[in-house]
C-alpha cells in the first residue's frame, strides 16, 4: 500500500447499521473520538450518503435492511469505496445460521475493504480506512487516465 | 404564498449514522408539533432466540454478548443465572463479586456513552467528545479485566472466565479516582448548564403514574420518580451484600418532573453510584475460585442432563433485563429461550413523551430513554398532496442545533 505524499482529499464516511449488535458501531464512533482523532486527516462521519466517499457497513444485513443498504450504496457518487466492518458482515459471524440474514454483505453490494474482528478495535478500523484511501486514489487515477 | 398546514406524516428511519439500531418512526405532525407517534422496530431482527435454541448454553453466552454490544454483560449474566438455577450450579462467592464489578463498569461506560449521544443531539459536540473521551478510561479498564473492549466474553455458567486478582486493584482504583475527580465537572457541564436546562427541562415529560402504567424500567422509570431497581428489589450477584440506594432525581433537585433533564440527572449520579459499588466490591471480595466447574466437557454434560425452567432478571444499564430458559434434560440446547431487554419495556413511553413536542426536540427525546435503537436518518415529509420530500438526519440535527442557538439568544 502506498499513499501519495499528501492526501489530495479528505475522506468523508457514511455509516450504515444493517442490523448489527452495536458493538462495531460503538467502536466506529470511538475511533472518531479524540483519543484517535482521525479528523486530523479529514476523516469525518457525514449524515448523507451523497456526501460520502466511503461507506462503512456494520452488521450481518438482515432481510429488512437489504434493500436499504443497496439504496444507500446507489445514492453515493463514484468513485466510492465500501468497507465491511465486523466479522458478522463477512461471514455471518455468531449469527451464521440465522434465518433472517441476506448477508454476507458482499452478496448484496461490492465490498472493497474488510475489517475482521468482533468487534474490531478502533485501530483496525482506522487502518481499514487508510486502505480505503489508497484504493480511492487508485480509482481516481483510473478515472483520470 | 402561504398555505395552511394540515396534519402531515413524517416517517423517520431506519438508518442512523451513529450508534444505534435501525427503527422506523412515523409522526403525524401539525406544523412543528407532534400529534401522534407510531414506530416499527424489528429491522435488527437476527433471530437470536431461534439460533439459541440450536446451540449449547456455553455457546449461547457468546451469542448473548452480541444481542447488544453495549450491554453484553447484562444479557450474558442473566442467561447464566437462569441456567445456573435450572442446573443447580453453585457459583463461588468470588465470582459474584467479579460479576458485579464488571457489570458496574459496563454501566459507567454505557451511561457516559449515552451522555455523549444526548449532548450530540442537543448540538453540543464538544460535550459529546468530552463524554466519549472520558468513557475510554472505563473501556480501558474493561479491556484490562476481560481482554476485550466490547463483547467482553467474561461470563461463564457457574462463574466467570477470568479473576480479578489483587495486583489488578491499583489500576481499577486509578480509574475510580479518575472518575471521582471528574464527577464535579460532569455535574457542572451537564446539569448546571443553562442551555441544557432550557432544552431539557419540561421536555418529554413522563409522569410517575404513566411511567408505572407503561411499565417502564431502569433510569427512565427512576427519572419519573419510581423507586425501582432490580439490584435492590431482588438482589443478584453480590448486590445483596453491598450498601447503596436507588438514585432518584431528588438527589440533585428537590422536584421530580420526569423530563429529559431528570433522566440526565439519574444517569450522571448512577455513574457515581457505580464507583461506590465497585469500591465496596474491591474491599469485600472473598478469596476462592471464580468458576464452579473448570472442565467444559463436564460442565456441558451436566447441563445437558439438567431439566426445568427458570426466569432471571438483572438491572442492565437501561433497566430490567429478563431471560426465561427451559431445558428438557434430553438435548444440549435449551428447549425455550426468551429474552426481554429493557428497551422493549421503555419504548412504549415514546408515544407518550413525544406527543405535543416540537420536531427539533424529537432527537433528544428519542435518545432520552437510551434506546437500544434510534434512527433519525432519512426523513421523508409527505404533505397532503402526497409529494415526498426527503430530509436527512442532518436536517433534523440542524433543527435541533438551531433551537439551542435560538435559546442561547
Ligand atoms: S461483528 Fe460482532 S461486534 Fe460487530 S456487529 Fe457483528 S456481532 Fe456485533
Amino acid at each position: 500500500m502506498r499513499l501519495s505524499p499528501s492526501f489530495n482529499r479528505s475522506l468523508w464516511v457514511f455509516h450504515v447499521n444493517s442490523g448489527s449488535c452495536n458493538g462495531c458501531d460503538i467502536e466506529i464512533v470511538a475511533a472518531l473520538c479524540p483519543r484517535y482523532d482521525p479528523e486530523r486527516f479529514g476523516i469525518k462521519l457525514v449524515g448523507s450518503p451523497r456526501h460520502a466517499d466511503v461507506l462503512l457497513v456494520t452488521g450481518p444485513v438482515t432481510h429488512q435492511m437489504r434493500d436499504r443498504v443497496k439504496r444507500v450504496y446507489d445514492q453515493m457518487a463514484a468513485p466510492k469505496v465500501v468497507m465491511c466492518v465486523g466479522t458478522c458482515g463477512q461471514s455471518g459471524g455468531v449469527f451464521y445460521d440465522s434465518y433472517n440474514l441476506d448477508g454476507p454483505l458482499d452478496q448484496v453490494i461490492p465490498v472493497d475493504v474488510y475489517v475482521p474482528g468482533c468487534a474490531p478495535r478502533p485501530e483496525a478500523i482506522i487502518y481499514g480506512v487508510v486502505q480505503a484511501i489508497a484504493k480511492l486514489e487508485r480509482l481516481e487515477k483510473e478515472v483520470r487516465s | 404564498m402561504s398555505q395552511k398546514k394540515a396534519p402531515y406524516e413524517l416517517p423517520i428511519g431506519p438508518i442512523h449514522p451513529a450508534l444505534k439500531e435501525p427503527i422506523n418512526f412515523t409522526f403525524k405532525m401539525n406544523g412543528e408539533v407532534v400529534e401522534e407517534v407510531d414506530f416499527a422496530p424489528g429491522r435488527a431482527h437476527r433471530g437470536i432466540e431461534w439460533m439459541g435454541m440450536r446451540r449449547n448454553p456455553v455457546q449461547i453466552l457468546h451469542l448473548c454478548d452480541r444481542i447488544c454490544g453495549i450491554c453484553g454483560v447484562a444479557h450474558a449474566l442473566v442467561f447464566a443465572q437462569a441456567v445456573e438455577q435450572i442446573a443447580g450450579v453453585e457459583v463461588p462467592d468470588r465470582a459474584y463479586y467479579v460479576r458485579t464489578i464488571i457489570a458496574e463498569f459496563e454501566r459507567i461506560q454505557s451511561h457516559l456513552l449515552w451522555a455523549g449521544v444526548a449532548a450530540h443531539e442537543l448540538g453540543f459536540d464538544t460535550l459529546f467528545y468530552l463524554a466519549w473521551q472520558i468513557r475510554e478510561e472505563s473501556v480501558d479498564v474493561i479491556e484490562y479485566i476481560t481482554g476485550n473492549r466490547v463483547n467482553y466474553a467474561i461470563m461463564m455458567i457457574g462463574g466467570t472466565r477470568r479473576d480479578i486478582t489483587p495486583d489488578m486493584f491499583p489500576r481499577i482504583e486509578q480509574a475510580l479516582q479518575y472518575y471521582e475527580g471528574l464527577f464535579e465537572k460532569m455535574v457542572n457541564l451537564f446539569l448546571n448548564d443553562k442551555t441544557i436546562a432550557m432544552r431539557c427541562r419540561n421536555t418529554g415529560i413522563l409522569t410517575k403514574r404513566r411511567a408505572l402504567e407503561l411499565a417502564t424500567v431502569g433510569p427512565t422509570a427512576r427519572a419519573s420518580g419510581l423507586a425501582m431497581d432490580v439490584r435492590t428489589d431482588s438482589p443478584y450477584a453480590a448486590y445483596g451484600d453491598l450498601d447503596f440506594d436507588i438514585i432518584l432525581p431528588e438527589v440533585y433537585s428537590n422536584e421530580t418532573v420526569g423530563d429529559v433533564y431528570d433522566r440526565i440527572v439519574v444517569r450522571i449520579f448512577e455513574v457515581k453510584q457505580s464507583i461506590d459499588i465497585i469500591r465496596q466490591c474491591l474491599r469485600q471480595m472473598p478469596d476462592g475460585p471464580v468458576l464452579a466447574e473448570e472442565k467444559y466437557p463436564k460442565l456441558l454434560m451436566n447441563l445437558k442432563k439438567a431439566s426445568g425452567e427458570a426466569f432471571a432478571r438483572v438491572e442492565a444499564p437501561r433497566g430490567e433485563d429478563m431471560h426465561f430458559v427451559r431445558m428438557n434434560g434430553k438435548q444440549e440446547a435449551p428447549e425455550m429461550w426468551k429474552v426481554k431487554a429493557s428497551t422493549y419495556s421503555n419504548q412504549m413511553a415514546w408515544i407518550e413523551i413525544l406527543q405535543g413536542e416540537q420536531i427539533a426536540d424529537i432527537p433528544v427525546i428519542i435518545a432520552s430513554i437510551d434506546p437500544c435503537m434510534s434512527c433519525t436518518d432519512r426523513v421523508a415529509v409527505v404533505n397532503q398532496k402526497g409529494e415526498a420530500d426527503v430530509l436527512t438526519k442532518e436536517y433534523l440535527h440542524r433543527l435541533s442545533v438551531e433551537k439551542t442557538r435560538r435559546m442561547q439568544g
